[in-house]
């Protein structure tokens, strides 16, 4: 019988993810005796013009990471979704939007002023910013444009299942490739991860007092972490009770608070507005005074809460 | 943003909570008190049962404001509580509103009781002007990404 073809695509990402598949270190042997693998850009030689030249259909899955924030990886996605039977998005960004989703909480000209002029360690005197379009000596130039915002994968094309996490952990990336090789998949449109929180999970949740309360928030850089406490009790925002576990709790281990990486549980479709719910029953306050009081120590609520997912939040982006 | 004051009828979703503020609500209606138009009322059981999730969604799908109202506080939630899980979310979901590009004024907390059938259409009246003048939501129909 023919390997099935697999395929791997990167939009905008860190490269994290990549790296991810990389460290599967001797277990990426076994993967790849069981496929064949037909695209991969990161990590091999392959052009668009393979791809184009494919049967519809012909992949059995890709593994697409990356939110898409440029006209190019939106052409390149659309092309894939057509050459293959399964898309699997891979990892928080293509999952949820990602860090590459911030961006949507201002506006594109902000970003590259941001990034190519006013940055502190940037040098550029000519104010040299990219363009779609530009003119060279040797005809015009054509750089793939940043779009408005950023998109996670199923708000551009149809997905058939997901695999969270920044960065996706390498037990996850087995399991879901144990489960296609198999075919032993769960309905189209699930995430490949347990359907509990990261609280159900944490060692730390036994040494939540019986009524946690909250006077005061803290960064993490602010105080000394205990590394036994839960990191609410403590005063820090922990994304915790509304994420979807999976991880192995690796940032707590670490004696850092849950981000929220791997989005939101089941039935849940906006986890930063579901953490404010959350939230609200932990402060130790009464009247409007005291509840602003406490709301003052919280710095960048959108951007806390929704770290991983504004692209995936009912509103998507700032708008204006 | 004070364009299109004519004309302009803004969309109010209210969440009221069962025991106190729709009883109010429902007494304005009774004694034939009027109230605009503008405010849909959606009846939960407690102020407490509003999910910030419901006011974001509210926004997205175009409300120009969104309006929540349970009993009194400190004590006539019937569960005790709820109203000051509504008050937290309150001031968190307006400091946070701002950085999805809107106003905190599109959100209003209030306390009506079952008897204040007039407080009902005074605040549905005065709030519904102030959102005609602060216009229509930034949201574009439907949420445009991309
Ligand atoms: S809030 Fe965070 S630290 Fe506390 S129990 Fe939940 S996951 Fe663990
Ligand atoms: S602890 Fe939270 S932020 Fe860290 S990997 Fe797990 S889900 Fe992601
Ligand atoms: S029952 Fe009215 S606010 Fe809780």
């Amino acid at each position: 019988m023919a390997k099935p073809k697999v395929a791997f695509y990167w939009c905008a990402s860190c490269g994290g993810c990549e790296e991810a598949v990389v460290d599967l270190a001797e277990d990426i042997l076994k993967v790849v005796e069981a496929v064949d693998i037909v695209f991969w850009p990161c990590a091999l030689d392959f052009k668009k013009t393979d791809v184009e030249a494919m049967e519809d259909g012909s992949i059995a899955v890709t593994f697409i990471n990356g939110a898409i924030n440029s006209d190019e990886q939106e052409e390149m996605v659309h092309l894939i979704r057509k050459k293959s039977g399964l898309i699997v998005a891979f990892g928080a960004c293509s999952h949820l939007g990602g860090i590459p989703g911030l961006a949507n909480l201002t506006d594109k000209e902000s970003i590259l002023r941001a990034s190519y002029l006013t940055g502190p360690t940037n040098v550029n005197q000519e104010k040299t910013i990219p363009l779609a379009k530009s003119p060279s000596p040797d005809g015009e130039l054509h750089l793939p444009e940043l779009k408005a915002n950023a998109l996670a994968l199923d708000q551009v094309i149809d997905v058939d299942y997901y695999i969270p996490g920044c960065s996706v952990p390498k037990k996850l990336i087995l399991d879901a490739v144990t489960a296609i090789l198999t075919g032993n998949l769960p309905p189209k449109g699930s995430v490949l991860a347990p359907t509990r929180t990261n609280c159900d999970t944490c060692e730390r949740n036994k040494t939540k007092p019986e009524k946690l309360t909250i006077s005061k928030f803290y960064r993490p850089y602010e105080i000394e972490l205990d590394e036994e406490k839960c990191f609410l009790a403590q005063g820090v925002i922990c994304m915790g009770p509304v994420t979807r576990g999976g991880c192995d709790e690796r940032c707590i281990k670490g004696n850092m608070p849950c981000r929220g990486c791997f989005g939101p549980v089941d039935n849940v479709y906006d986890q930063g507005a579901k953490f404010i719910s959350a939230l609200a029953s932990l402060f130790d306050a009464k009247t409007d005074e005291e509840v602003q009081a406490i709301v003052d120590t919280i710095q960048d609520p959108a951007g806390t809460f929704y770290r991983f997912s504004v692209a995936k939040s009912y509103l998507g982006h700032k708008v204006s | 943003m004070s364009s299109d004051k004519s004309g302009f009828e803004p969309r109010i979703v209210a969440f009221l909570c069962n025991w106190c503020s729709y009883t109010g609500a429902d007494l304005a209606g009774t004694a034939r008190m009027k109230y605009p138009a503008n405010v849909r009322t959606i009846r939960v059981m407690c102020s407490g049962r509003v999910d910030a999730q419901f006011v974001m969604k509210a926004f997205a799908e175009g409300a120009d404001a969104v309006l929540i109202s349970g009993c009194h506080t400190p004590s006539d939630c019937h569960y005790q509580e709820g109203n000051f899980k509504a008050l937290r979310r309150y001031y968190l979901l307006k400091k946070m509103l701002p950085q999805f590009g809107i106003e905190p004024e599109r959100l209003r907390l209030e306390w009506i009781s079952a008897a204040e059938g007039d407080k009902f259409q005074e605040v549905c009246t005065e709030y519904t002007e102030q959102i005609k003048k602060l216009g229509p939501s930034p949201v574009k129909k439907g949420v445009k990404n991309g």
